[in-house]
Formats: C-alpha cells, structure tokens, sequence
C-alpha cells in the first residue's frame, strides 16, 4: 500500500519569510497522525502544500502517490480537507454547503451524513451567516466525514468546539480509522492528540524537530521526580542530566534525563529519602519544551 | 454609567478605520459643484445662452425626471440641477458607512468584543451617526465653499449646500434604524438602499413630465421623496429655507424609531427573525457553476430589474426630449456643439445607453472581483481542495462578469427601445434598433471586466485597480472633450471605441478587436490564476 503523505526537504517562501524551512514529514496508510507546533510554525503552509493549493520553492511532496500541484484535482476526489477557521457564504444554509462540498468531492454516504448530523447536533437548515465559530466548523466536518475518502487531512478542525463534541469527533475520527482511513490532524489539543493519534510529529519554524509515537517520544525523555529526603541536598544539581531543581526545606523536585536517571537515584538514597514520587513527563512538558526551546523568544 | 458612554472612543475607532474613504468620498463629492458651476459660466456665459439652454435642455422633461427640477436660468440654477444626482450619491454613502460601522460590525462579532468594555447601550449606533452626519454637513460646507469661490452668492451656496448634506443625514438615519432590523449587515443595506430607491423612484415619477420650475402633474410625490427635497429649497432662485425643516425632522422621527428599536433586542439579534434554509441542497447546487448561481443571481436580477425600469423611464422621456427641441435653432446649435448629433433625442439616446455602459463594466469588474473576496474570506481555498480545478472555479465567477454586462445592456437597450417606439410610433423600428445600441456597448464593458478578471488571476493584491480604471474611462468620457484632450489618450478607454450604432455608417471591427481583448485577457486570467499561491494575502 502507498504511503499517503511523504514530504522531504520541503521548503516555501513568502517574500523574505521562510514559512518551511526543510520539512519532512512521513504519514503512513491507516494512521492517524498528529501534526503539532506552536502558532505560526508552518502547519497550515504544508497542508496548503499537500493540496496544491501552494507553490513550493524546494523539496518533494507526495500525495496519495502523485503530485498535488500537477494532479490536484485527481488527487483530490480522493480527500477531504476542513481547514481551521470554515467559513460559509452567508445566504446558503449548512446542509446545502455539506451536499454542495460532497458532490464537489465526488459523492457522499447520505446515512452518514444523516448520522453525523445528528451525533454533532447540528441544524442544516440555518444560514450560514447565522452559525456560530463552533457550528461552522462542524458543517466541515460534517462534510468531511461523511464523504468516502480515504485520506482526511484536518487543520486544527475543533477549534470553537465544546467538550462533549470534542468526544463526538474523536469517536468519528476512530471510526475513520477502523474503516482504513488515514489522517492528517494538525491540532493543539494535546488530550485530542494523545487520545486519537498513532505518531505524531512536532513542528516548529518551519521545520520538523520530533517525530515517533508518543510512547517513544515520552521514554526517550525526562522523568520527574518528587521526593522528601532525611538529609541536606547536596551535589545533586552538579549531577549530569538533572534539570530545573527546586529544594524547598526537606522536599524537593527536579527532572532527569533517563539515560542519567540511575545515578541520580543512587545519589538520593545516598543522603535518605523518606518519600518518592516519580512521574513520566507529560505529553504537556512535552510540548512546552518544544514549542519554547531556543530562538522563539525575540525581542 | 449613560447609555452614552464609550461614544467618545466609537467615534475615534471610526475615524481611524475609515481615515482613507471618507476624506475621498467628502472630496470628490464636494468638488463636482463647484466644477459643474465653472462649466456652466464657460459654455454660457451670457443670460440669452442660458435661457436658451434652459429652455431647450434643462427643462427638457427626461432631464428633469433624472437630475431634478430647474428653478431659473441663472449659473447657480442650472449648478443645483446638474448637481442632483450629488444628493443621491450623498445618501448612498451615508447609508453604507452608517451599516458598515453598526451592523456589519455585530455580525462579525467585533461589538462584543467592545461591548464587553464600558460602553453605552446607545453608543454604537450614536457613533456612527455623529461620524456619518458630520461628514455630510462637512460636505455641504465644502460644496458650498467651492460655488462661493466659482463665484456664485454666498445665501444660494449656503442653502444647496446644507440642501445636499440633510439628504445625507436622512439617510444615515435612515442606514441607522435598518442595521437595527435584521441579524445581517447585507439585509440592513438591502433595507436602507430599498428605501433609497424607493425615494428615488418617487422623485423621479414625481417630476418626471415636469418641466421648468412647475414640476410634473404629479409633483406631490417629490415632496413625498426625501430626494426631492433639496431641489425643492429653490437655491438661487426664490430660496425656501424653511424646506430644510423636512429633514431635520425626518430624520428624527426616525432615529426616535431607531433608538428604542437598538436597545429592545439582543446584542447581534435583530427585529425580524432570520429565515431557514432547506436542509439538503437542491439539484441544481452541483459544481462551481452552481454555486456560482447562487452567488451571483440575486445580483443579476436585481440589476436587470433596475435597469429594465430604468430605461422604460428614459425611454418613455426621450420622445418629449425630441419634440422640445424642434424649431427651436438656437437650441440645436447649441446640441450640436455639445454631442455632434443633430436631434436631441438621439443624442439623449447616446449619452443615457454610453452612461449604463458605465454601470455595467462596473457591475461586471464587481462580478469578477468576488472570485478575490471569495479567496480573501477563506472560502475558496475548501473548494480547491475538492475535485474541482483552478481554472474552473474561477471560470464560474468569470461568467457572471461576462453574462451580466450582456444581460444588463440588452435589457437596458430594449427596455429603452420598446418606452421610446410606444412614444413615438414605432416599436418594430425603434426596438431592434436600441437593443442593438445596447448590445454594442456590451464588448467595451467586457474589456474592464476581463481586466478586473485579469487583475484577480494575475496582480491580485491590485485587483481593486479596476476601479481605478473604470473611474479614469469615466473621467475620459465626460471630461475629455470638455478638456479637449488628444485622441490618443481618450483612445485609452474601450469606450471611446464603441461605435455610435444609433447614428449611420458604423462598422463592426472595433467591437470585434474588443472582444477579442476580453478574450485574450480572460485567458490569461485563467492561465496566471493556475500558477499562484491560494490565497494569496
């Protein structure tokens, strides 16, 4: 089976901007793969290059096997796109903008679409001028989901959507899976990412800087560790791999590389330790680390 | 807390947003007085010449029902009646910014966003209006400064000055009380134009069959228009300032509706519920082409309808235009001067059919930039992400800018034929021909809006310079014999190019050569269009 998504080296320029900057990014058939990075770090400029809708300046995007600027609409009848902010033309209502984007793509499953109005609570009979920020996005959705496509490729697609249709896309986004399906979700969501996605990769000014599962990323991280010890700390912030100490009295925290998370433990029962918790590093850290690492910041 | 808090700051927002369109509108508008005044003083300089141009134009019945009645034929006189579309074109502007800045800004969301702040429950729409009148009165003084320095008496001045900026201020009140009506900014412009149309059609029955000062049989339903008011203060001749009352107290009777009407209902509600649409998509909604005609259709038909109105109305006049001017010499020669044709109908004819022309290039270069707002408002770039193709989409758009100047020209053309035949006599000679008038204005109007077309596939960050150009054309066509500018620069405009069909001898090859211009350059539309970023910033 072809890879769906492969990208390598691509790169794009607005002006003097370089919005992607070497970008690789490999999305396998029937995954369903994260694609995360802080605002502005050129998500939406790959997916815009994924579906031909942007000319590159470098590198080599595939899509479901061709190439999205030559063979676009092709490729296309074989995808669905929402993108991050949906917006409908003011005079027609949701359900004619669903039915209008699905026969565009080539056809969709009516029962589907019967169903998915009904579990997103969505009326189609409103304007589309009269529609919340949320309810936009589910007309989206809506018709993305409900077309027979194998690849979905969502940008940031529940923005302005309220928890319980938070859990509503996830189950559709599973049930997009379990059909074979594959896709793309670009998201900020970090529950939404470590409940649906298989690999995820890591954006950030223009360039790729993590990719893996999410297991893989967490192990080949830092574990946090909590403990109250029965003696002064000492010559642990000296150890190699131990980051961002706080001593407070008897108690104390501090992150460690795994790879130094041995010594760092022979050293705390060492001085004594009364109690000791120890945590793997939240998919929250995680991110954190990545979206504010290094040049970020300017002033 | 007032309910007025917070106006202060709305004004200054306003100020801020629309520091580039107002100054130009206040501009443009208030110089066009003062240059018409020149005119007059140049091509008339003498009492016998403007009695003759009275007599033989001015209160020529279809010149009255378009620009107004004339009160003496003195140079002030004759300024405040060729200055009567200023009015009009006063009250559209007033009605826009007033939507822009209180309807359109709740629907976007942007008044919450304010609203949250310390603001009065009244001070959006005061806002507004204060910004909107004081541009109107600001208006009036500039006219009026401009007709004191062309020369004209100081009261006079005064009065069509103040005349034209209460017109405004009417129908910001007017723009005012619709934004409070329904959820959407394009409902409160189509309410607040409705009723400017309605006004104008009033008038324009009112006075239409009107000739001189005396007005027509059925002058009372002038003063039932707001746009027949400020005619109706006699500037330079016997002035009535106390017509002046009629606006001022319109208007607050209206904004007395207005007021209470904005605070009754919910932020972004509006008076009249918003309808339902159908849950499912019709049959014929498939494709760009059918969205498209969505789109695009309420716009095509609405013009259709206006302009088959309209030339029913022109052409109903023209025969009257014709019969004022026999035997009359003096008068003739005058037309002859002016527009090179002998009869005055025809003529009236000519310059009424190259006018609409105008109007529908512009209709078209707006048909072909609505593939550019669709693309900046983010609604493009969903459906090139289906199995539809650049050239396609675009092309869909391209059609409407193309088939909307044709639809618009011929109705234009037999509405005229078919009012002007019943007048004089002969539908079966005078309507074939008027259409065929109509149709060849229809490739030069094709050129600006292959242009605006090109502009869109091509520069589009510069595809508003359609406008630009279409305003230059306009420019060359009333200016440039008046400037006495060479040929080769009022060959610049396709317009100038269009062969007077109504006169004899004229051949096809120039509409050909501009059809094929509109080919060549909605072509490369299509071409440029396929090898751009989407969206383009």
């Amino acid at each position: 089976m072809e890879t769906p998504i492969e990208v390598s080296g691509l790169v794009k320029t607005f002006g003097r901007t370089r919005a992607l900057d070497g970008l690789d990014l490999t999305v396998r058939a029937g995954e369903v793969h994260g694609f995360l990075g802080p605002n502005g770090a050129g998500k939406s400029t790959t997916i815009r290059a994924l579906l031909g809708l942007l000319r590159t300046d470098a590198g080599a995007v595939r899509l479901l096997g061709g190439d999205p600027w030559r063979d676009a609409v092709a490729l296309h009848r074989r995808l669905a796109y929402v993108p991050g902010d949906v917006t409908l033309w003011p005079n027609l209502s949701g359900g004619e903008v669903i039915d209008l984007l699905g026969r565009m793509r080539g056809g969709l499953d009516p029962a589907r679409r019967a169903e998915l109005l009904e579990s997103f609570e969505l009326d189609p009979r409103k304007k589309g001028r009269a529609y919340s920020k949320g309810n936009r996005q589910k007309v989206g959705l809506v018709a993305a989901l409900a077309s027979d496509v194998e690849l979905l490729i969502l940008d940031e697609p529940t923005s302005g959507l309220d928890p319980l249709m938070e859990e509503v896309f996830q189950h559709w986004v599973r049930r997009a899976k379990a059909d074979g399906r594959t896709v793309l979700l670009s998201s900020h969501i970090l529950a939404e990412v470590e409940a649906l996605c298989d690999r995820v990769t890591i954006i950030r000014n223009g360039r790729d800087v993590e990719t893996g599962t999410l297991t893989d990323l967490r192990h080949l991280r830092r574990t946090s560790i909590e403990a109250e010890l029965t003696g002064p700390v000492d010559g642990l912030g000296k150890l190699a791999g131990v980051h961002d100490l706080r001593v407070d009295g008897a108690r104390m925290r501090f992150d460690v590389e795994n790879a130094a998370l041995a010594a760092a433990l022979r050293r705390l029962t060492e001085i004594g330790v009364r109690s000791l918790v120890s945590q793997p590093p939240t998919l929250e850290e995680l991110f954190l680390r990545h979206y504010q690492a290094e040049p970020t910041v300017r002033s | 807390m007032s309910a007025f808090t917070g106006t202060r700051h709305l004004v200054r927002l306003i100020l801020r947003r629309d520091r580039v369109v107002l100054p130009i509108w206040i501009l443009l508008l208030a110089v066009l007085p003062a240059s018409y005044a020149g005119t007059y003083a140049e091509l008339y300089p003498t009492a016998a010449e403007r009695a003759a141009y009275l007599a033989g134009t001015a209160s020529n019945p279809s010149i009255v029902a378009l620009l107004g009645p004339v009160y003496g034929d003195s140079v002030g006189a004759l300024t405040v009646q060729r200055a009567g579309l200023l009015a009009l074109i006063a009250a559209l502007a007033s009605v826009l910014t007033v939507v822009r800045h209180t309807r359109t800004e709740e629907e976007a969301g942007r008044r919450e966003l304010l609203g949250a702040t310390v603001l009065g429950r009244y001070a959006g729409l005061t806002a507004a209006l204060l910004v909107t009148y004081a541009a109107n009165l600001l208006l009036g003084l500039l006219a009026a400064a401009g007709l004191v320095a062309a020369g004209l008496p100081g009261a006079g001045s005064l009065l069509f000055g103040a005349g034209v900026a209460l017109t405004g201020i009417v129908f910001a009140t007017v723009g005012g009380l619709a934004a409070q009506l329904t959820e959407s900014a394009a409902g409160a412009r189509g309410t607040g134009l409705g009723v400017l149309g309605l006004a104008f059609v009033l008038r324009l029955a009112g006075d239409a069959g009107g000739s001189g000062g005396t007005g027509g049989s059925a002058e009372w339903l002038s003063w039932l228009s707001p746009l027949g008011w400020s005619a109706r203060d006699r500037a330079f001749a016997d002035e009535r300032w106390w017509v002046l009352l009629l606006p001022v107290l319109f208007s607050a009777v209206v904004a007395l509706v207005a007021y209470p009407v904005s605070v009754r209902r919910d932020l972004g509600g509006g008076v009249f519920p918003p309808r339902l649409g159908p849950a499912t998509a019709g049959p014929r909604l498939v494709g760009p082409f059918g969205l498209a005609w969505r789109l695009h259709r309420g716009q095509l038909l609405g013009w259709t309808v206006g302009f088959g109105l309209l030339g029913l109305v022109l052409g109903g006049a023209a025969d009257a235009a014709g019969e004022a001017v026999q035997g009359n010499q003096q008068v003739a020669e005058i037309l002859a001067r002016l527009g090179g044709t002998s009869a005055l109908a025809e003529a009236y004819l000519g310059g009424t059919l190259s006018l609409t022309a105008l109007a529908a290039a512009g209709y078209g270069i707006q048909a072909a930039l609505r593939a550019r707002a669709e693309e900046t408002a983010g609604r493009a770039e969903p459906l090139l992400a289906t199995a539809v193709s650049r050239s396609r989409w675009l092309a869909a758009h391209l059609l409407f800018a193309l088939l909307g100047p044709a639809v618009v020209l011929s109705v234009t053309g037999l509405a005229t034929g078919l009012a002007y035949g019943l007048s004089s006599g002969d539908v079966g000679g005078e309507l074939p021909r008027l259409l065929g008038a109509g149709l060849a204005q229809v490739p030069a109007a094709w050129v600006l809006a292959g242009l605006a077309a090109l502009l869109v596939g091509w520069l589009p960050r510069f595809s508003a310079g359609a406008w630009a150009v279409l305003a230059g054309c306009l420019l060359l066509g009333q200016l440039g014999a008046v400037l006495e500018l060479d040929q080769w620069a009022l060959d610049i405009s396709p317009f100038t190019h269009t062969p007077q069909v109504l006169g004899s001898g004229w051949t096809a090859t120039p509409l050909v050569a501009l059809a094929a211009v509109t080919a060549a350059l909605v072509t490369l539309a299509l071409r440029t269009f396929q090898t751009r970023d989407i969206p383009t910033p």
